[in-house]
C-alpha cells in the first residue's frame, strides 16, 4: 500500500514539472512587454530598459523560468503588477473561499447525483430515468454563466429570495481568522453570520453543481446499469438478502469506482467553471481574481493562480487514485 | 411414489423473454420432482432452458424474463406465488444455488469471509464472531486448506477451483434441503472437475442435502445422478432413473446424446451426431420440437409428428418419454 501511494507520488513530479513549463511558456509568448504594461505607453526606452533588468527579462529564457521556479518551490509566486501585492499571501486569502464554492457544489452534485443515478438503473426506461436522464442531458449543456444569471433574475430580482451575489451582507461585520467564513462563523456559534453566508452561498452553489450532478448521476446509471447485469449480484440475491443490501452493498460499491474517478474529474472543471460563477454572483474567490488579473493584463497573477490550479488538480487526481485502492483490492496488488 | 417422497415439484413451468425480436420460449411447459436426498441430473444441449429453470426455481430471472406460467412446489408451498420475503427466507437457506463462472460470482470487492458469513448472518443470525468460526469450518469442510489465511483472500486471489469451493461452502452454510448446482465444473479444468465433483459427492453422502446437476456432460451425470430429466427446446423429453436412461434410452433425443459419447476403447471411424440443430425458440416447429432432426421418425414414416405435439406419458416405473412412438 505505502509502494503504491509512493509510486503515484512521484509520478506526479513530471506532470507538475510539465505543466509549469507549459503555464510559463504560454504566458511569455503572449504579446505584451510587462515593463511597458507597467510603465504605460509613454515611457522611454531607458526606463523601459531598467524595469526589464530589474524584472529579470533581460536574461535568456531558461534562466528566468530557472529563477521563477527557484522561487515558486520556496512559495513565493512573485508581485502583482498593478497593485504591488503579495501573489501567495493574496491568493491564500481569496482561495478559501473557492473552496467553500466547490465543495458545496461537489457535496451538492455527489449527494444528489448517486441516488438519481442508482434509482435510474434500478427502475430503467421509467417516467423518473427519463425525467432523470432528460434534465442532466439539459444540466450538461446549460452554460453556467446563462444559468447563473436567469437564476438571479428568478430568485434574486422577481421573487427575492436570494442575494444576487457576494459572499456576505456588507452590513455585517465578521473577522473571519481562516477565512473560511462558513467554518469560523460555525466554530463561533455566530448563527447570524452563518445563516447569511448560507444564503448567499446557495445560488452559486447550485449554479456551480449542474454539470458535475449532470455527470455524476449518468455515470452513476451506466455502472450500476453494468453491475447489476453481473453474476456476483446474482449470487448476492440467491443468497437471500434483501433488495437494498444487493443494490446498495453488492452493487454500488463495485459501481462506485468509475464514479469515484468521474467525481475526482469534476475537481478540476469545478475550479474552471468557478472562474465563471464566482463573477456572475461577486464571490470573492480566486476564480473572479483571475478574471479581474486577465482583464487588467496582470500576468503574474494569471501564471501564478493558474500553476496553482494545475497543481491543485494533479493532487486531487493523486487522491483519487490513491481512494481507488482502498475501494478496489484488485489494484492493490498491481 | 407418493406427492410427499418429493421435496421439489415443477408443474407446466413456462419462463418467456420478450425481447424486440420475439418471444423466447426458454422453458416451455416444464414438470419434474426432486426426491429428498437425490441427485438428479438435468441434461441437454446449450440454449435448452436448463439454466433457465434452475433459475425460474430461485426466482432469478431478471428482465426481459418472466416466469408466465406453472407451479413450483417446494415444502408444501408455490415458489412462483411467494412473496419476495418469503423467498428470501429459502434462498441461500432452504434452497442454494452454485453456478458456471465461480470467479465471476463472488462480489471483487469483499473478502471471501465475509461474502460466507453474510449467509449465516441473516439466515442464521449469527454474530461475526461465532459466525467468523463457522466460515473456517465451512472453507475446511469444502478442502480449502489453510481456512483462517484463505478467508481472509480477495476472489481475483482464487483460482476457478478455488472458487467454486468457496461458492459450494457459501451454499451449503445452512446446510439446505435442495443445492442447484448450474454446470458448477463447466468452465474447469478436467483435473479440477474431478476434484469438484468428488467433493459434492463426498458432501452429498454426509449430508441429506438433494442435488440438481445441470450439465450438459453424460460423463458427469453416470458418475453422480441418480435419476435424470433430458430436456430439449424448452420441455423434459425424458426421465428416468440414470441406469435405465443409460440401458434402454427410449426417446431418440436421448438415443441420440447417448451415441455422440465417445466410448473408450471402442473404434469408431465417425463419431455419432444428431443432424440439425436446436430450433430457434422465438418460432418453435408446430409439432414435436425435435422432429425436424428425428431419424426414428422416418425410418417409421410417423407424419403425427410434425403435426401435434406429443406428451410426457409414463411407459414404465418412474420413466416417462415424450415422443409419438409410444403412444
Amino acid at each position: 500500500m505505502a509502494g503504491y501511494i509512493l509510486r503515484r507520488l512521484l509520478s506526479a513530479v513530471p506532470v507538475l514539472l510539465g505543466v509549469s513549463i507549459l503555464v510559463f511558456a504560454f504566458i511569455h509568448f503572449i504579446p505584451g512587454d510587462p515593463a511597458i504594461a507597467m510603465l504605460g505607453e509613454r515611457a522611454t526606452p531607458e526606463s523601459v530598459a531598467r524595469v526589464r533588468t530589474s524584472l529579470g527579462l533581460d536574461k535568456p529564457i531558461w534562466e528566468q523560468y530557472g529563477i521563477y521556479m527557484g522561487k515558486v518551490l520556496r512559495g513565493d509566486l512573485g508581485t502583482s503588477i498593478l497593485r504591488r501585492d503579495n501573489i501567495s499571501q493574496e491568493l491564500l486569502k481569496r482561495f478559501p473561499a473557492t473552496v467553500e464554492l466547490a465543495l458545496a457544489a461537489l457535496v451538492l452534485a455527489i449527494l444528489l447525483g448517486i441516488p438519481a443515478g442508482v434509482f435510474s438503473a434500478v427502475k430503467r426506461n421509467s417516467w423518473f430515468d427519463n425525467g432523470t436522464m432528460l434534465l442532466s442531458l439539459v444540466g450538461v449543456s446549460m452554460p453556467i454563466f446563462w444559468l447563473g444569471l436567469m437564476m438571479q433574475s428568478l430568485f434574486s430580482v422577481a421573487l427575492g429570495w436570494f442575494p444576487t451575489g457576494a459572499r456576505l451582507t456588507a452590513t455585517l461585520k465578521f473577522q473571519s481568522t481562516t477565512n473560511f467564513v462558513g467554518l469560523d462563523s460555525l466554530l463561533q456559534g455566530n448563527w447570524v453570520v452563518f445563516l447569511d453566508w448560507l444564503r448567499h452561498l446557495t445560488m452559486p452553489a447550485i449554479a456551480l453543481s449542474t454539470i458535475p450532478l449532470a455527470i455524476i448521476a449518468r455515470m452513476t446509471r451506466s455502472a450500476m446499469l453494468d453491475v447489476l447485469g453481473q453474476d456476483y449480484v446474482r449470487t448476492a440475491w440467491a443468497k437471500g438478502l434483501r433488495w437494498s443490501t444487493v443494490v446498495l452493498k453488492h452493487a454500488l460499491r463495485n459501481a462506485l469506482l468509475p464514479v469515484v474517478t468521474v467525481a475526482g474529474l469534476q475537481i478540476g472543471r469545478l475550479l474552471a467553471g468557478a472562474i465563471l460563477t464566482e463573477t456572475i454572483f461577486s464571490w470573492p474567490g480566486i476564480g473572479r481574481w483571475v478574471y479581474e488579473s486577465i482583464l487588467a493584463r496582470d500576468y503574474p497573477i494569471v501564471q501564478g493562480v493558474t500553476l496553482f490550479i494545475a497543481a491543485l488538480v494533479v493532487i486531487v487526481n493523486l487522491v483519487v487514485d490513491i481512494s481507488y485502492a482502498f475501494l478496489d483490492p484488485r489494484i492493490r496488488l498491481q | 411414489m407418493t406427492q410427499t417422497d418429493n421435496l421439489l415439484q415443477v408443474k407446466d413451468l413456462k419462463t418467456y423473454f420478450f425481447t424486440e425480436d420475439g418471444i423466447v420460449h426458454a422453458v416451455d411447459g416444464v414438470d419434474f420432482s426432486v426426491k429428498r436426498g437425490e441427485i438428479l441430473g438435468l441434461v441437454g444441449e446449450s440454449g435448452c432452458g436448463k439454466s433457465v429453470t434452475s433459475h425460474s426455481i430461485m426466482r432469478l430471472i431478471g428482465q426481459p424474463g418472466k416466469i408466465i406460467g406453472g407451479e413450483i412446489w417446494f415444502d408444501g408451498k408455490d415458489l412462483v406465488q411467494l412473496s419476495e420475503r418469503e423467498l428470501r427466507q429459502i434462498r441461500g437457506n432452504r434452497i442454494s444455488m452454485i453456478f458456471q463462472q465461480p470467479t465471476s460470482c463472488l462480489n471483487p470487492v469483499f473478502q471471501v469471509k465475509d461474502q460466507v458469513l453474510e449467509v449465516l448472518q441473516i439466515h442464521q443470525q449469527m454474530d461475526r464472531q461465532h459466525g467468523t468460526a463457522r466460515v473456517h469450518e465451512l472453507l475446511k469442510m469444502v478442502g480449502i486448506s489453510d481456512p483462517e489465511r484463505r478467508a481472509k483472500a480477495y476472489p481475483h486471489e482464487l483460482s476457478g477451483g478455488m472458487a467454486q469451493r468457496v461458492m459450494i461452502a457459501m451454499g451449503l452454510a445452512c446446510t439446505p434441503e435442495l443445492l442447484i448446482a448450474d454446470e458448477p465444473t463447466t468452465a474447469l479444468d478436467v483435473t479440477i472437475q474431478a476434484q469438484i465433483l468428488e467433493l459434492m459427492r463426498n458432501l452429498y453422502r454426509n449430508t441429506n442435502t438433494a442435488i440438481i446437476l445441470i450439465t450438459h456432460d453424460l460423463g458427469v451425470v453416470a458418475d453422480m445422478c441418480q435419476r435424470v430429466a433430458v430436456m430439449y427446446a424448452g420441455k423434459i423429453v425424458e426421465q428416468t432413473d440414470v441406469r435405465r436412461l443409460f440401458r434402454e434410452p427410449k426417446h431418440p433425443y436421448t438415443q441420440g446424446l447417448i451415441g455422440a459419447v465417445p466410448v473408450l476403447g471402442v473404434v469408431k471411424d465417425r463419431l455419432e451426431v444428431i443432424p440439425g440443430s436446436v430450433p430457434n425458440l422465438i418460432d418453435l416447429p408446430r409439432g414435436c420440437r425435435f422432429a425436424p432432426r428425428c431419424r426414428a421418425r422416418l425410418e417409421r414414416g410417423l407424419t403425427i409428428c410434425a403435426e401435434e405435439e406429443p406428451a410426457l406419458r409414463p411407459i414404465g416405473l418412474d420413466h416417462a418419454v415424450r415422443c409419438w412412438l409410444y403412444e
